[in-house]
């Protein structure tokens, strides 16, 4: 109790030293919060928007069916099985067919992926009601990397080339009719929409299918023979290998502001030894013990941390409530990452992040105010009282 | 009557390594100092006087020697013990003040009273009492900086007196004051003294407080040369 009340007087008493280190910590603090809640903000962004663009509540594929290597998807497609039906009809699940083509925008060749999809599904974001409408060329919709990239806009009509399932190519003229705005870029690069419908004329695969996009109120029955069902977690597994890489990342930037922290407290404590020795003798003198000496000096420190998070709570919340509510615009480009990113990612604090980051500036800074106060405790106190430099 | 003993030094020796030899600051000292002395050690620089001042407050420790304080062998108690015997018996008196610079002179003067965890109460009589008797009761709020040298040491004297210890180490106390604020804090100590019955012990060289001793013991190259006791 006489530790923390003396070492609350000399820090009251120092006034703008005090202060000043304090602003430092809670400006450390405050940035280690604000960059890993921009991380888990964008994790948490990037998690939602795949689900809703791209990966539903879990997907059945067909057996053959391998995302990475696309000569597979010649053999890759079956009649829809019976088992699915009514889950369809239901609209807890959507078939998707895919194939490869090519499109020739200003005749040149660019490949990519056709994927049929039912113009009334509700299960993934891609806005395929447009592609229920009538027309002389065949509706499609894209995504704006794709549009980007092939120099397409909405209302251009360009031609497309397929193979169907007889291994004969074929071509026809499609119509954009709507590019799309999507965080991710699976859905998007190089991938073409259109009717499933209509793809499974083209391809002369009628009721067939590659995949089933399944959504929230989905359960899954029995297996079905030729099809995998993979659940969420399964279709995330790239995801979050991603964001574990990325936080790993992300750490070097809260070591560093970590650091930093330390190296304030670490620097006033160690330039309080020199400083204070006077002070050190004349505790020593008074009666103090060397032991209530390093305490005292402890303490001192580790209420640094205290104050600047009682200063970030009062200061730095609202603060950090307004930036999460106006989120952080990514810079022009960013979406040629390859990671799913919007154009602007709110941050996402968590208590575990809040009391975590305090927890550990607390535990660093009581860390480095303990080391140099253990210095004190060896010091002459005949020296000490002088001031003279040991 | 017989004056109760409070120090006894036998043999005292201190030396100080200097490069790969060593320095002999005090060179058998046997000194007894009783109850209710206004005593001092006086001599020329590097005589000793604040080495010796320093082992009887328990700041050092003798190379060679016993000493007893306050019915302690100090040399043979833990740093611990030490620091309890400084707390509850010994004040101290510096020449630089060594006032705490964060704190208020009223906070300077409780500092000792919060060590011997005395209640927030008698700890605000005892240092009222205390400045009173320095005459700084004005000035409870005022930091050091906005001191006086002259007042700074009061504040000193006040937190040395405030716990009413048993002895006062003073060492070199007017070194850095005029000489109307040096007969002040004096004739303040002097006071305490008769008042108290507080034994002081000055280390010094200054004439203004060698004429208010009652005892000067000489101190020339580490040995007492003189031990001139004055009675009224």
């Amino acid at each position: 109790m006489l530790a923390i009340k003396l070492a609350y007087r000399n820090l009251v008493g120092a006034g703008l030293r005090t202060w000043l280190n304090v602003i430092i910590l809670a400006f450390i603090l405050f940035m280690m919060i604000w960059h890993y809640g921009i991380i888990d903000g964008w994790n948490e962004q990037a998690k939602r928007d795949m689900k809703k663009w791209e990966v539903g509540n879990g997907q059945y594929w067909h057996q053959n069916y391998d995302p990475y290597d696309f000569f597979t998807l010649e053999e890759s497609h079956a009649k829809i099985p019976e088992a699915l039906n009514n889950v369809i009809l239901e609209g807890s699940a959507t078939p998707v067919l895919i194939t490869q083509g090519s499109v020739y925008p200003d005749g040149r060749i660019q490949s990519m992926l056709l994927r049929g999809i039912e113009p009334d599904q509700k299960i993934v974001a891609i806005p395929s009601d447009k592609l229920d409408i009538i027309s002389e060329e065949i509706p499609v919709v894209i995504g704006k990397i794709m549009a980007k990239n092939c120099k397409l806009k909405e209302g251009d009509i360009t031609t497309i080339r397929w193979r169907d399932i007889n291994r004969t190519f074929d071509a026809a003229e499609v119509k954009i009719v709507k590019v799309f705005n999507c965080n991710v870029p699976n859905v998007d690069a190089g991938q073409m929409y259109i009717d499933i419908n209509t793809l499974q004329k083209m391809m002369q695969a009628p009721q067939e299918a590659t995949i089933f996009i399944t959504s929230d109120d989905f359960e899954k029955g029995e297996e079905i023979l030729g099809w995998k069902y993979k659940d969420y977690d399964f279709l995330m597994t790239e995801m979050n290998e991603m964001i574990r890489i990325k936080k790993i990342g992300g750490s070097f930037v809260y070591v560093i502001l970590m650091l930093l922290a330390m190296l304030a407290i670490f620097d006033t404590q160690v330039l309080s030894i020199f400083r204070r020795q006077k002070e050190i003798g004349t505790y020593i003198a008074l009666g103090m013990t060397r032991k209530q000496v390093v305490s005292l000096f402890t303490v001192e420190g580790a209420m640094h941390a205290i104050l600047a998070v009682i200063f970030v709570a009062i200061i730095g919340t609202p603060f950090l409530i307004w930036l999460a509510s106006i989120g952080m615009t990514m810079p022009a480009g960013s979406e040629d990452l390859g990671l799913p990113i919007s154009e602007t990612i709110y941050p996402v604090y968590g208590a575990g992040l809040i009391v975590g980051t305090s927890v550990l500036v607390f535990t660093i800074t009581l860390i480095v105010s303990y080391l140099p106060a253990r210095k004190i405790s060896k010091m002459k106190p005949t020296d000490a009282i002088k001031g003279k430099i040991q | 009557m017989e004056k109760t003993v409070i120090i006894s030094l036998k043999g005292i020796k201190k030396h100080f390594p200097i490069g790969t030899g060593k320095f002999t600051a005090l060179n058998g000292i046997d000194i007894d100092l009783a109850k209710g002395e206004f005593a001092g050690f006086v001599g020329p620089s590097g005589s000793g006087k604040t080495t010796l001042l320093n082992i009887i407050g328990s700041l050092d420790t003798p190379s060679e020697g016993k000493i007893i304080v306050l019915e302690q062998d100090i040399s043979q108690l833990s740093s611990k013990k030490t620091a309890l015997l400084r707390r509850h018996n010994i004040g101290f008196i510096f020449q630089t003040y060594n006032l705490l610079p964060v704190y208020t002179v009223y906070e300077n003067v409780e500092f000792p009273l919060l060590l011997l965890k005395m209640s927030a109460s008698e700890r605000k009589k005892a240092v009222m009492d205390s400045l009173d008797w320095v005459g700084l009761t004005d000035k409870i709020k005022s930091r050091p900086a906005q001191l006086s040298g002259g007042e700074c040491q009061r504040v000193a004297v006040a937190r040395a007196m405030v716990k009413k210890p048993k002895l006062v180490l003073a060492d070199e106390p007017t070194a850095n004051l005029d000489s109307e604020n040096s007969h002040h804090i004096l004739r303040t100590m002097e006071n305490l003294n008769k008042d108290l019955q507080t034994t002081f012990i000055f280390a010094t060289h200054d004439d203004k407080v060698i004429k208010y001793l009652k005892r000067k013991i000489l101190l020339e190259d580490g040995k007492v040369t003189d031990d001139n006791i004055i009675t009224n």
